[in-house]
């Protein structure tokens, strides 16, 4: 079993744990992940705040370079990335004229036929069906499953799962032994793209959402975003301070939390890594 | 609907929304939902429902105000606005065009500075790399904010983690990428 993997900026330099984990649940279940050869940034929020055209032909590229190499499905499992990705197939499959404008600017052929899977897709797809011949340890926690924005919005255009109280990550826990709690908050912004330029919004954002999470009893908070998880796990301090207070959850991503179900160790899927200290004591 | 019949004013800003993104800004009835899902709107000097309210007015002086206004950058592209209204007015997109008309027209809202710099140090990043480079980003976002000792006890903490490249990771199509920057550079808005 082989398929396409678009990393994406993050997951090569300050999600490595994301990526570690990844890689290390295919390898559990036999699917070979073969990136996209030479890849470039998507152009995240920057480009399509600046520049349009830009934000088109950034994506169009990494497509274009998926079909030549003849990967057919693509992992995308940053959601911001996988967002900008899914856009931008479907403006130009809506608009030809843009389309054939963006062939030029990119210099290649691009027909637009790439399956784009998001980390859940990919996970329901692939390795849900066989989890329950792999589970060792049950992943028996409460934990709030925080979806953000980009995973399910636009959600007229990424046509995944409803926009208001999303249920597949949910789901996914469940499958390895966890208990969701109910959570409003699972689809609020944390900040997003601010974490550096308005550090005091992200810290706002991101406090309330582990708030309500801490308030609910949560044990872990489970995300599938490398920009949520910086926010939250990397401005702890930040958001610490923001709040007077000392937040402890710990935020994983649902691939770290199945690799740990199938018997990882908290290192094969990168929790060293992380700001927040994560004990896991099943 | 009564914003088919309408004439929208040529030299608005609205039908420039129209024109370029296909967003119709008559279609808002005001609900309010955008500004009360909006995750930004406390920090806002306008919410969403009120550029959208100022933009029917189709006045050059309201047009200005948006365009000088901070909300435009405030606004995260969360998308929350759009999931929520019921006209399904693509407000992130109007946001998008907001933004390129604002700095194109030398209108950006001082206190905004900042979201710009980062945005625009980022591209530059990409522009020579093809991939993010976080610490060239960051060398290149402190040279244009003069924010000089903002995070400066992060870095080290990332490094041990293993999470901050010392060395860009060149892309074979650096190139290719210097060139849809170089075209896609002069496009008017």
């Amino acid at each position: 079993m082989k398929i396409g993997i678009y990393p994406g900026c993050s997951l090569n330099g300050s999600a490595r744990d994301y990526n570690e984990s990844v890689f290390a649940i295919a390898k559990v279940f036999d699917i070979e992940l073969v990136q996209i050869p030479d890849w470039n940034c998507c152009g995240a929020t920057a480009a399509h705040n600046l520049n349009k055209e830009l934000s088109l032909a950034l994506p169009a590229r990494i497509l274009a370079l998926a079909e030549q190499n003849g990967l057919d499905e693509v992992l995308v499992p940053c959601a911001a990335c996988y967002s900008r990705l899914v856009v931008t197939q479907h403006e130009l499959k809506v608009e030809p004229e843009i389309k054939n404008r963006i062939k030029k600017v990119i210099e290649l052929d691009y027909r637009g036929t790439t399956k784009i899977l998001n980390v859940i897709e990919w996970l329901d797809k692939y390795i849900i069906p066989g989890i329950e011949e792999k589970l060792v340890l049950p992943f028996k926690h409460k934990v709030a499953c925080y979806y953000g924005c980009l995973l399910v919005r636009p959600n007229k255009v990424l046509n995944y799962d409803r926009s208001e109280d999303p249920q597949t990550m949910d789901e996914v826990m469940r499958k390895i032994g966890a208990d969701p709690i109910y959570f409003p908050y699972k689809t609020e912004c944390c900040g997003a793209g601010f974490s550096v330029s308005r550090t005091d919004i992200v810290s706002k954002l991101s406090g309330k959402i582990i708030e309500d999470a801490e308030h609910r009893g949560a044990e872990f908070m489970i995300v599938a975003c490398p920009m949520c998880h910086s926010n939250l796990d990397m401005r702890r301090p930040d958001i610490n301070q923001y709040f007077k207070t000392k937040f402890t959850l710990p935020i994983l991503f649902v691939t770290q939390a199945l690799g740990l179900a199938v018997g990882l160790s908290p290192k094969e899927v990168g929790l060293q890594r992380h700001f927040v200290p994560v004990n896991i004591d099943s | 609907m009564s914003h088919s019949s309408h004439q929208i004013e040529r030299n608005s800003l609205a039908f420039a929304i129209e024109k370029n993104v296909d967003v119709h800004t008559q279609k808002c009835y005001q609900c309010g939902k955008c500004s009360a899902g909006c995750p930004v709107a406390t920090e806002m000097d306008m919410p969403p429902s009120y550029v959208m309210r100022l933009l029917q007015t189709e006045n050059q002086a309201h047009d200005e105000n948006i365009l000088q206004s901070q909300s435009i950058w405030l606004c995260i592209s969360c998308e929350m606005c759009l999931s929520r209204c019921p006209m399904e007015i693509d407000i992130p997109s109007m946001m998008d065009f907001l933004r390129q008309r604002s700095i194109k027209q030398k209108m950006v809202n001082p206190k905004a500075k900042n979201i710009v710099a980062f945005h625009k140090s980022f591209l530059n990043t990409i522009k020579y790399t093809g991939r993010l480079y976080e610490l060239g980003l960051i060398i290149d976002y402190k040279r244009r904010s003069l924010n000089m000792l903002q995070d400066i006890t992060l870095a080290p903490k990332m490094i041990s983690r293993g999470k901050l490249h010392f060395i860009p990771e060149m892309i074979k199509g650096t190139p290719q990428i210097s060139g849809i920057f170089k075209k896609t550079s002069k496009k008017e808005v």
